[in-house]
């Protein structure tokens, strides 16, 4: 008896069956660990009893770090929508300059291969510092400008490629209808653009959560990223785990609503 | 005076001369077809006409104007079609209208992209986008496209040679119907002999390449509407299928071309010894055939 057979009754179920035993698995293991190596690991069991405050009253606010942890998701996503559009806003017209300019491509290239690998954790500082003035909204500044800064990449890149690869034959009809270069720009280059620009905007959204919780934790400001930091301190050693899975949860979500919008823009 | 006039026009890409001393003169209304080999410039000249390339030297003229960029007097067919894949039918032929025609009332441009869509008889298909066609379809478009902005001349750059046999009779009946209604004068480029006899006035070999330039040209005496299962028939056309196509072959035996190759021999000829032996300050020349690096051949 071969082992198709078996498996055959239980096929149309794997997709809701694999990943259960791939959760139950980890669960498992963190378990097990939580009993011999790492004795300070809040166990499973243990993990929700703590936190099951902060998920059943998800919008509730008892205080400034101590509020429910949709409430911190929702201050950490706004936080990270208005850097992801000042990323975009800024990303998108650098990546058709570089597209379109080799001068453009020669001058800021170099720069950007430089700046593109440094990370988050090392732009906040400079951030603050680049806001001192603005006092009270300091770190909020800085937080954004690491955000828009980090996620910015993707989005210059693909833009470029994408501008790079429009097919000449595209070019050469404005080219023969003598369209206006604004015509030019957005009749044509922007559209035949778009499915690289929103591959480039998937990219960015995922690293600008990623920053968010650096920038939060060291920022101290309200969200899953500062929650996750004073907890730590706090040696509430639980909570980091269930801020663990809601970013984790929240970035998979937003990749997937992403994945969507761009599936829309992707034309024959 | 000659409407459309290209004389001794070159064009070469890098090292590679292309086109050579290229000269051409089309009257208003004429359907001229240049027939060439595969990479022998065809798309080059047409290229040139469009204004999209500039010659190296001599000069393109349409109206007694020289050519310096492309312009929507003269409409271009491209060899794949380039419609604007997220743009309907209607939308790929309203943005030519509407550059061309500013001024136009909304009403009006819509009828006339209507129009050239019923011309190419696409009406069905005027929302459906260009993926959603085949090849044949999306070429009418290309086509209707071209005619909608009311060019001077109409540029076709291979517009068939992607198409199966039996849709490129259709699209030839078409291309020769349009013809009529319209008037236009056409520029067709093509690599298929018969399909330039069957819709041109006149015919001008463009020789094979580096370096090509365009040939004698032949004169089609068949008179129009042309039938297309009559004409193979016709001894006029048969000896023009001929001579046209003979001329063509050879023009590619007649080119020469020298190539260096390396030469790897054994060592198996005896020194010459009638040469008198070199001093100290080395050889000057080879003294066995193996030590000839390479020479030059003549190959066809």
């Amino acid at each position: 008896m071969s082992a198709n057979t078996n498996d055959f009754p239980l096929k149309k179920f794997d997709w809701l069956l694999l990943p259960i035993i791939g959760f139950a698995g980890a669960l498992l293991l963190w378990h097990i660990l939580s009993l011999t190596i790492a004795k300070d690991l809040p166990s499973p069991a243990k993990t929700w009893a703590d936190s099951r405050d902060y998920v059943m009253k998800p919008f509730e606010k008892r205080g400034e770090m101590d509020q429910g942890i949709l409430r911190f998701t929702w201050y950490s996503l706004i936080l990270v929508a208005k850097g992801y559009a000042l990323a975009l806003l800024v990303g998108t017209p650098m990546g058709f300059m570089l597209g379109l300019s080799k001068t453009f491509t020669k001058a800021f290239d170099p720069l950007i291969q430089i700046l593109r690998p440094v990370s988050p954790l090392a732009w906040l500082p400079l951030g603050l510092v680049l806001f001192l003035s603005a006092g009270k909204n300091a770190s909020e500044l800085g937080a954004l400008f690491t955000i828009a800064i980090c996620a910015m990449w993707p989005t210059v890149l693909n833009t470029a490629v994408g501008v790079r690869a429009v097919p000449q034959d595209y070019l050469n009809v404005a080219k023969v209808l003598k369209l206006s270069r604004s015509k030019t720009l957005f009749k044509v280059l922007i559209p035949a653009t778009l499915p690289y620009m929103f591959t480039g905007f998937r990219l960015s959204l995922g690293i600008a959560w990623l920053v968010i919780v650096a920038a939060e934790m060291l920022t101290g400001r309200p969200g899953v990223g500062g929650f996750l930091w004073q907890e730590y301190n706090a040696l509430n050693y639980s909570h980091i785990i269930l801020c663990i899975l809601t970013i984790g949860i929240v970035g998979f979500a937003l990749d997937r609503l992403m994945s969507v919008v761009e599936r829309r823009f992707k034309t024959a | 005076m000659a409407f459309l006039e290209l004389i001794n026009v070159s064009k070469s890409f890098g090292v590679l001369p292309v086109l050579k001393d290229a000269n051409l003169s089309l009257d208003q209304g004429e359907f001229v077809a240049i027939v060439g080999f595969s990479g022998a410039g065809k798309t080059t000249l047409l290229n040139l006409i469009a204004g999209l390339l500039h010659p190296d030297s001599g000069t393109v003229k349409l109206n007694d104007l020289e050519i310096t960029a492309p312009g929507p007097d003269r409409g271009v067919v491209f060899q794949n079609y380039s419609l604007l894949p997220w743009l309907t039918v209607f939308e790929n032929i309203f943005l030519a209208v509407d550059q061309v025609n500013p001024n136009w009332s909304r009403q009006k441009k819509r009828h006339h992209v209507e129009h050239f869509i019923a011309m190419v008889n696409l009406t069905p298909a005027r929302d459906k986008r260009p993926g959603e066609l085949s090849g044949g379809m999306r070429q009418r478009v290309s086509v209707a496209r071209a005619l909608a902005i009311e060019p001077q001349i109409l540029l076709l750059d291979e517009p068939l040679s992607a198409l199966d046999a039996l849709t490129r009779a259709t699209l030839q009946d078409e291309l020769s119907r349009i013809h009529q209604a319209t008037r236009k004068t056409v520029v067709l480029i093509t690599n298929d002999p018969d399909e330039g006899i069957y819709l041109a006035d006149r015919i001008i070999p463009l020789t094979a390449g580096p370096a090509a330039t365009l040939g004698p040209c032949f004169q089609v005496e068949i008179p129009r509407p042309r039938d297309r299962k009559a004409i193979n028939h016709d001894s006029h056309f048969k000896n023009l299928r001929r001579d046209l196509i003979d001329f063509m072959l050879c023009s590619k035996q007649q080119r020469h071309t020298t190539l260096t190759r390396k030469l790897i021999l054994p060592d198996i000829e005896p020194e010459d010894l009638s040469r008198s032996r070199p001093g100290f300050a080395g050889r000057s020349f080879a003294r066995r055939r193996s030590e000839i690096k390479e020479e030059t051949i003549e190959v066809e």
